[in-house]
C-alpha cells in the first residue's frame, strides 16, 4: 500500500492531475438531466410564500425536498444549512465549490458540509445560476434595510444559534461569472419563474432569505420567493446526484454513515 | 518600524498572535509556493470575525479581482475593516476555497487520505487555546495560494506563483487575533507538493 505521507512531489502531482482530468472530462460531457417531476399533493409537507425582504427558518428531514421558485424573478435568495442533529456541522461554501471543481451549481451538484458530508442534493434546477462565492447581501448593500446577512442570523437565532454559527452561504437565483482578468460579473436578474430544488440528505435546519445578491444593484427584493417542502421519492442506488462524480460517491459514503 | 516578534513557523505547523491596531504582520514564504491559511477575529469579541464573502463582495463592487492583493481590505462579518494588505510581492491570495480538512480530503482525494494532517486540524488545536472550537472556524484567507475561478466556472488549485522570500504585509485596522496554519496539504499543488517553513514578523 502507498504510504501517502512519503510520496515524491511528482507522485503527488500525478494523483492530483488524474483527479483534475477526470473532473474536466465529466464537465465536458454532462449526462442528460432527469425530467422534473410534478409534486403529488399527498406528498406536500408545507407550502409557503416569503415576502420580499423576509426569511423562514425551516426543519427539513432527510429524504424530504424543498422546491423553491421565484415567480417575479427577484435577484437572489440566500440560503444556509445546518445539520439538525449536530449544529456544529453546517454548509461549507468553500468545500462545495472545491470538492466539485466548479462554481457552477446546478442539477446533480451537491451542497457539502464542513465534515465532508452531503447536506443536500440539487435534484432539479431551471438553470438561473447560484452563487456560493459572494453569498448574501449586507445591511450596507440593502441601504440599511432588511438584508440577507441579518436574516440568516435571525433564522439561526430561531434554532438557538448565533452569528458564530453563520458562515459563507449560497445565494440562489444569482448568476455570477468571472472574466479572464479575474473580475466578477453579475449576469442580470433570473427569469420569471426560476426554480431550484434541494433534497435533504441529512436532517436539516434551513435558513432561507428573500434578499438580493450583493452585486445585483438591488437594495430590495422585487417579489416573493415561494417554496414547497415535500416527501421526495427515495433515491435509487443509481440516483443522478449520488453517482454524479467520484467525489459525490465519496461524499455520500460519509453521509450515509450517519444513518446506518 | 520596530520588530515586536520574529518567528519561523515550521512546515505543517500552526501559529497565532494578537496584533494591535496599527501593527503590521509580514508573512514570508521562505522557499516559495507555500500556502498560508489564516483566520482573523476581533481580539475583544471573537464572534466578530473575518468574512470572505463580505470582503469579496466589496472587492467585486470596486472592480477588483477574486484574488486578494495589494490594497485589499479584509472585512469582518460586521463590515468593519480588520486588516489591509499594504505590501505584496505575490498578488494571488485566495479567499474562496477555504481550508483543507481530513474530512474534505476524503471526498476530494479519496478515503486513503483520511489520516493526513490538514489546516483545520491546526486551526482546531489553535482555536482551543482561546476557548474556541469548530463553530468559530469560518472563512479564511489562503495567502500565496493560486485558486483561479475560470470563465467557465471551473475552480482549481493551481501551482503557486510566489517566489522564495516573497511576502505579504497586513496592517491591523483593529486589535486582531490571528490564527495561521502553515498548510500541510500534499494532495494538491498549493504547497508545491512539499510543505516548507514560513517566517512571520510583527512590527510597529
Amino acid at each position: 500500500m502507498l504510504d501517502l505521507d512519503r510520496l515524491t512531489p511528482e507522485q503527488y502531482r500525478a494523483r492530483y492531475e488524474a483527479l483534475q482530468e477526470a473532473a474536466r472530462a465529466r464537465a465536458a460531457a454532462p449526462p442528460p438531466l432527469p425530467a422534473i417531476s410534478n409534486i403529488p399533493d399527498d406528498a406536500v409537507v408545507k407550502r409557503e410564500s416569503i415576502p420580499a425582504g423576509w426569511y423562514v427558518a425551516l426543519r427539513i428531514k432527510r429524504g424530504d425536498a424543498i422546491r423553491i421558485s421565484n415567480p417575479a424573478g427577484t435577484p437572489g435568495a440566500a440560503i444556509f444549512l445546518w445539520n439538525a442533529d449536530d449544529v456544529s456541522e453546517r454548509y461549507n461554501a468553500g468545500d462545495t465549490v472545491k470538492l466539485q471543481w466548479t462554481t457552477n451549481l446546478s442539477t446533480g451538484k451537491l451542497l457539502f458540509s464542513d465534515m465532508g458530508r452531503v447536506m443536500a442534493s440539487i435534484t432539479a434546477d431551471s438553470g438561473a445560476g447560484h452563487d456560493s462565492i459572494l453569498g448574501a447581501n449586507s445591511p450596507k448593500q440593502a441601504g440599511g434595510g432588511r438584508n440577507g446577512r441579518d436574516n440568516l442570523r435571525l433564522a439561526a437565532a430561531k434554532f438557538g444559534l448565533t452569528r458564530q454559527d453563520v458562515g459563507p452561504c449560497l445565494s440562489l437565483f444569482s448568476s455570477i461569472s468571472t472574466d479572464e482578468a479575474g473580475r466578477f460579473h453579475y449576469n442580470g436578474a433570473p427569469p420569471l419563474g426560476a426554480m431550484v430544488e434541494l433534497r435533504a440528505e441529512m436532517n436539516l435546519f434551513v435558513a432561507l432569505s428573500n434578499t438580493p445578491h450583493p452585486l445585483s444593484g438591488a437594495a430590495t427584493a422585487s417579489g416573493p420567493i415561494e417554496f414547497v417542502t415535500y416527501h421526495a421519492p427515495p433515491p435509487a442506488p443509481e440516483d443522478f446526484c449520488r453517482i454524479a462524480s467520484e467525489e459525490a460517491a465519496r461524499g455520500f459514503i460519509n453521509t450515509d454513515e450517519l444513518f446506518q | 518600524m520596530t520588530v515586536v516578534s520574529d518567528v519561523v513557523v515550521p512546515a505543517r505547523a500552526p501559529f497565532s498572535a494578537t496584533l494591535q491596531a496599527g501593527q503590521v504582520m509580514r508573512i514570508i514564504d521562505l522557499e516559495s509556493q507555500q500556502a498560508v491559511d489564516a483566520l482573523f477575529y476581533n481580539a475583544y469579541d471573537t464572534t466578530e470575525r473575518y468574512s470572505a464573502q463580505d470582503t469579496l463582495a466589496a472587492e467585486a463592487a470596486a472592480g477588483r479581482k477574486f484574488h486578494l492583493g495589494l490594497g485589499s481590505v479584509l472585512l469582518s462579518n460586521e463590515l468593519r475593516p480588520m486588516l489591509t494588505i499594504v505590501a505584496d510581492t505575490c498578488g494571488f491570495h485566495d479567499t474562496s476555497a477555504g481550508a483543507c480538512s481530513c474530512e474534505s480530503n476524503t471526498v476530494r482525494f479519496g478515503h486513503e487520505t483520511r489520516f493526513m494532517h490538514s489546516c483545520r486540524e491546526n486551526f482546531l488545536a489553535e482555536l482551543g487555546k482561546y476557548g474556541m472550537g469548530k463553530r468559530d472556524l469560518v472563512s479564511n484567507v489562503n495567502f500565496f495560494m493560486n485558486v483561479p475561478i475560470r470563465p467557465n466556472g471551473e475552480l482549481t488549485v493551481d501551482d503557486g506563483v510566489s517566489k522564495p522570500g516573497g511576502y505579504v504585509d497586513l496592517r491591523a485596522e483593529m486589535d486582531v487575533l490571528v490564527l495561521i496554519s502553515n498548510c500541510p496539504q500534499v494532495n494538491n499543488p498549493c504547497n508545491g507538493f512539499n510543505p516548507t517553513p514560513i517566517r512571520i514578523i510583527i512590527s510597529e
